[in-house]
């Protein structure tokens, strides 16, 4: 019988042991969760908490389940000896019922998760939201605000100067553009007021991260792709970045302010001189 | 060996279950995967087209249209003789077979020295590939990166062709393998049956 | 391989003499399968080691390695690990990992070595392209590691290199010159070796099965290995097509990835026109077929071990293969849910987020089978099940987090950061390592004729189980925390500092981990010369390598013409004299 008779049955017992103790420690580290995501600052950020503690929850208990019956199956059937293993070739209504339910489940997680997603991103920011720009450079995050006009100035690449601290080649030649205020590495926005972002890069690509926003937004050349938020909660937060720009890219950080309003005029003030 | 544990319609190993050889089977597989190599580059020339406001436009119906239609003729003749070579080969006339290789080995030729002349004379237009006179620096670009793809497929495809006459003539190479050359020679003209209207024909100029 | 030359002869397929053509350019299926296996184990040994180094940096930012900066003078200034050395490191591992251990090993060395075998083959249906493909393989791992050497620094782009930063060369910062042109020319070499390889395969089932051996009979292995081939050869072209534009933009000064007005390191670019985007669409067209390619081989292999030590018949044998070519199929239009975040339609994102979580559908049904066939069973403790059964466990707990990371919501926050890297080293680092380990010390005895230490393999088994979860099982709370990947360190975010105990955890565990590889190691080296003497038909298994001698002679089947009369799984038959039927019995007392 070959190998068959020193095959230990017990260590088969003991693999059963592990997955139950993973699926329970793992199951309670996540409910416990010490480290959980950031509060949430974003008026969408609530149906995203929402949609993913429901996708953890079947996730969870899918691993967890499953987790469970391989231990279960390997407790009762390892090492066993006397008699013949089952011959069993193929249930079609066992089949049927999983491939259904599984299915059933997976699809309706995507149209429930696509909602969310659509009602963040398939709509217009209201009327009334404030534009500011994001431009990613290698290694730090400028932001501008239009102004009192509303309006932002031309730009072009060749009048970028760092040592003027022209980081985004304002085009002075452009009215437009004179009341521009632009910062480096600190954004503030007023609190319960729509955001939008237009998010662009002047060289590689780079990532908006806000964890307390619940999103990310790539800032890729050529492209200024809009986003658009509420914040519901003034502090101070951080930006980081989420691409790969380069040598520096776990540096590159900005200060992300959220404001009352009376704060943010003054600030906004403060800045335009 | 045929047993009477197996049930007639299963497969009874050996040769080829679908009546295609390895050789040529493999070079389906070749092609298709070639295929999809050139189908990336192509699309995404496409993309660069549709994303560009200045895609040029430069080529008048004569006489650089004509001279692409030229070089088109060339390749779909060497198609047609290549067809005949296979033809011979199947009815054993490896003299004929060899004779007609040659021609397709002619046709390929010409279309490379063409094809040469053509680079030549946009390199002398000022087209590179990183710029061009007349707009997208991407239209340089896209047309020496998918017609020197193509070429080099030309280019081995002659070799390709070369050494099978050379095999056919001496009795080495089966008709198997001129017909799995000529595959390969029908899809090298094929693809450039999409990049000439891609490159060439929506790129005629206007006037 | 020489105690059964004898029974070669008769057939035509002379054994080749002499060591160049026998071991080193040798066309036999069976030595070159060996050779990837072994080019596998050097890679992995590298990407072991590289990863063990950014654990180091990562947990220790500040501190000095003396000893590493007599190994890498510039990686190591002043003995503190550089953070362009760090992206190369992850960069070259990423790099090693995916393409030459994974899609080497479990796909072009194991398939090579069993799959003509099962399917009754004297060899591949093109031995000398076979031999071409391994060293092209060489070759390309080869131009990697130059990578790592050149003027400039090793590449730092990370292993999907999203241009503009791998495309606009020495002026975005170091490690993105040279070096970063070898990686693409290295992938492009592959790509072609690949393709080639996966050409043979798929022309090998369709075309030299033995007598009897339909399509329905075939072990699940070899569908495993069938459709990852298939999909290889559809996507591969795809990557060198990239790969080819990438270097014209790279040395051609062609703008397809460049966008018109970058302005880099103070330089007004010239390109214009192209897109950084269309890059990540013809990378991820093929990266996401990638990860099939490299996972549908483990799910072959880990359905024949359970099958086999499960003494069972694999549960819906069917079902298993229409599950396989389900995901392989799928596997192609799934691409963009590596985008969410990238700038693509949001429309479209959403498409692709319904179609990835159908994905997750046959991949449940391979779960659901699995165990359906362990139910009942009378289940072998083997090293071999153990790391079958690792497999199983992995490949649920990285599937489920694939739910979160399928739905745009939710990936914009998860996407980029270590919650992803959590899921892909569970389910592609660890799941496919593990179906390698029960691999090898299933196919071990056949190959070598001499059985692997089974003490030695649970020992390690167990190590490795628990220690791997004890990196990964937390490191999706960085990602929770919102950690980003490919961060050199974590000390410059306020909200990311306090994770360092946790990730100086990680690192502890990682370095077990690393140390435990040694066994397996010790292990395999150890048994090629004294293991266990192993008889034909090691584990009373039932497919077609069982029948012919350990280690099978040049020609496999020597004299025998292998005729075919039943299914693989025949396990526990009613009525018959064993456990098991072989696929070449003819007679069965009792019957079906
Ligand atoms: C082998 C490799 C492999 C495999 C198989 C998968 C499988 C899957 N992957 Fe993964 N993935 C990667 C390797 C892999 N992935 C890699 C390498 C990356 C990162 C690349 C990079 O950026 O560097 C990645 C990234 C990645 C992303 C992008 C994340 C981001 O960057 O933002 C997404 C998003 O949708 C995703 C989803 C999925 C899904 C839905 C599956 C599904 O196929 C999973 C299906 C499985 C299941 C759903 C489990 C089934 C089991 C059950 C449900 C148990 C039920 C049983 C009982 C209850 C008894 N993966
Ligand atoms: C196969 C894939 C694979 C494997 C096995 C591993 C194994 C490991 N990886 Fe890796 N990793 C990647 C693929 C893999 N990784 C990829 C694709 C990336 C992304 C790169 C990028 O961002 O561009 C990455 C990135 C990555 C990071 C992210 C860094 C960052 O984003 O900043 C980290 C950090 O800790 C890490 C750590 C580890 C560790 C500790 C292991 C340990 O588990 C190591 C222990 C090793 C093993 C358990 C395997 C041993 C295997 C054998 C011995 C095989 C034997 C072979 C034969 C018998 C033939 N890896
Ligand atoms: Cu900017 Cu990373
Ligand atoms: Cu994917």
């Amino acid at each position: 019988m070959l190998l068959a008779p020193d095959l230990p049955g017990p260590l088969l017992k003991l693999l059963a042991l592990f997955f139950w103790a993973l699926a329970i420690a793992t199951a309670t580290a996540f409910i416990v969760h010490p480290i959980w995501l950031p509060e949430n600052i974003s008026l969408n950020g609530v149906d995203v908490d929402q949609q993913l503690n429901l996708t953890l929850c079947i996730a969870g208990a899918a691993f967890v389940i499953a987790h469970m019956l391989l231990g279960l199956f390997l407790w009762r059937f390892g090492g066993k000896q006397a008699g013949r293993a089952l011959y069993w070739h193929e249930s079609h209504r066992m089949e049927t019922a999983w491939t259904v339910v599984t299915a059933v489940i997976f699809v309706g997680l995507g149209l429930q998760g696509s909602r969310v997603w659509a009602r963040e991103y398939l709509t217009d920011p209201p009327a009334n939201a404030m534009t500011i720009e994001v431009t990613g450079q290698q290694f730090a995050w400028n932001f501008r605000y239009p102004g009192p006009d509303g309006k932002f100035g031309r730009t072009r690449p060749d009048k970028v100067d760092d040592s003027e601290g022209n980081y985004i080649g304002l085009d002075d030649g452009d009215p437009a553009g004179t009341d521009d205020i632009t910062t480096q590495n600190v954004i503030a926005i007023p609190v319960n007021r729509p955001i939008q972002l237009i998010i662009r890069s002047r060289d590689v690509l780079h990532s908006f991260f806000v964890p307390v926003l619940r999103f990310k937004q790539d800032a890729v050349p050529g492209m200024g792709i809009p986003v658009h938020f509420t914040a519901t909660k003034t502090g101070e937060y951080e930006v980081a970045c989420a691409e790969l720009c380069g040598m520096q890219h776990y540096k590159m950080r900005a200060r992300f302010l959220v404001m009352t309003d009376t704060d943010f005029n003054a600030w906004l003030k403060s800045r335009s001189q | 060996m045929m047993n009477s544990g197996l049930a007639s319609e299963n497969w009874n190993g050996g040769g080829s279950p679908y009546a295609v050889g390895h050789k040529k089977l493999g070079m389906w597989l070749f092609l298709v995967s070639d295929s999809l190599t050139f189908g990336s580059l192509l699309i995404s020339c496409m993309y660069a087209r549709t994303a560009s406001s200045n895609w040029p436009t430069p080529f008048p119906m004569w006489p650089s249209i004509a001279f692409a239609s030229l070089m088109t003729f060339c390749l779909l003749t060497s198609s047609l003789t290549m067809a005949f070579a296979v033809a011979a080969s199947k009815r054993g006339d490896r003299a004929a077979a060899v004779k007609f290789i040659l021609l397709t080995i002619l046709g390929g030729v010409a279309f490379l020295v063409l094809h040469a002349r053509e680079w030549l004379h946009l390199i002398d237009e000022g087209v590179r590939p990183w710029s061009n006179p007349w707009g997208s620096p991407l239209f340089g670009a896209s047309f020496f990166g998918l017609t020197g793809l193509h070429m080099f497929h030309v280019f081995s495809g002659v070799v390709y062709l070369g050494v099978i006459a050379l095999g056919t003539r001496n009795g080495k190479r089966s008709h198997e393998d001129v017909e799995v050359c000529g595959l390969y020679w029908h899809f090298v003209d094929l693809v450039w049956m999409f990049i000439f209207p891609l490159i060439y024909l929506m790129s005629v100029s206007p006037k | 391989m020489s105690s059964h030359a004898s029974t070669s002869h008769s057939t035509g397929h002379a054994a080749p003499q002499g060591f160049i053509r026998k071991y080193v350019f040798s066309t036999d299926h069976k030595v070159i399968g060996i050779q990837y296996i072994f080019l596998g184990l050097f890679s992995a040994i590298l990407g072991t080691a590289l990863s063990m180094m950014m654990r180091l940096r990562l947990a220790w930012p500040g501190s000095q390695f003396p000893l590493l900066e007599h190994i890498f003078p510039t990686g190591f200034p002043g003995g503190v690990m550089s953070p362009e050395f760090y992206l190369a490191v992850l960069t070259i591992h990423g790099t090693i990992m995916v393409f030459f251990l994974l899609t080497t090993v479990p796909l072009s060395g194991f398939g090579n070595y069993i799959l003509p075998i099962q399917i009754g083959a004297r060899d591949m249906a093109f031995p000398v392209l076979n031999m071409l493909s391994y060293w092209t393989t060489v070759v390309a791992l080869m131009v990697l590691m130059a990578s790592m050497f050149v003027e400039g620094g090793a590449p730092i782009s990370g292993w999907t290199a999203y241009p503009p930063l791998s495309a606009l060369g020495k002026i975005a910062g170091p490690g993105l010159g040279a070096g970063q042109t070898l990686w693409i020319a290295s992938i492009a070499i592959f790509c072609l070796a690949s393709l080639l390889t996966a050409l043979n395969f798929i022309t090998t089932t369709l075309n030299m099965r033995a007598a009897g051996m339909s399509l329905m009979r075939m072990p699940l292995t070899v569908w495993a290995w069938f459709t990852a081939s298939t999909v290889a050869l559809l996507a591969f072209p795809v990557l060198l097509g990239g790969g080819i534009l990438l270097l014209l933009d790279r040395l051609a000064g062609t703008s397809f990835f460049l966008a018109s007005g970058m302005v880099v390191s103070g330089k007004v670019m010239t390109n214009s026109g192209g897109s950084p985007i269309l890059w990540q669409h013809l990378f991820w067209f093929f990266g996401h077929p990638e990860v099939y390619i490299i996972i549908l081989p483990g799910m072959g292999i880990t359905s024949h071990i359970i099958s086999t030590f499960s003494r069972k018949p694999i549960f819906a044998y069917k079902a298993m293969v229409a599950a396989i070519f389900a995901i392989g199929f799928i596997g192609f239009i799934v691409w963009g849910h590596h985008m969410f975040a990238s700038g693509m339609s949001p429309l479209v994102g959403m498409v692709f987020s319904v179609l990835t979580l159908t994905v997750g559908v046959p991949s449940a049904i391979k779960v659901f089978n699995w165990l359906a066939t362990l139910w009942g069973g009378h289940i072998r403790c083997t090293a071999s099940m153990l790391y079958a059964l690792g497999f199983v466990s992995f490949f649920v707990t990285g599937g489920v987090t694939g739910l979160l990371l399928a739905q745009p919501a939710i990936d914009v926050y998860f996407h980029d950061t270590y919650f992803v890297v959590a899921h892909f080293h569970i389910i592609m680092g660890l799941a496919a390592v593990f179906s390698i380990f029960a691999a090898l010390h299933f196919w071990f005895p056949k190959m070598f004729g001499r059985y692997m230490s089974e003490t030695l393999g649970k020992v390690h088994f167990w190590i490795t189980i628990t220690g791997v979860y004890s990196i990964f099982i937390p490191m999706h709370f960085l990602g929770m925390a919102g950690a980003p990947r490919r961060y050199a360190q974590f000390t410059e975010f306020a909200y990311l500092s306090k994770l360092q105990p946790l990730t100086i955890h990680i690192s502890w565990a990682a370095f077990v981990v690393g140390a435990a590889q040694l066994i397996l190691l010790f292990n395999i080296f150890r048994s090629m010369r004294w293991g266990k003497r192993a008889p034909d038909n090691a584990w009373e298994a039932t497919t077609l390598e069982w029948v012919i001698p350990s280690p099978p002679p040049h020609d496999n089947f020597g004299d025998m013409e292998p005729v075919v009369y039943r299914g693989p799984y025949e396990f526990s038959v009613p009525g018959a004299k064993a456990d098991f039927i072989l696929q070449t019995e003819q007679e069965v007392e009792g019957g079906e």
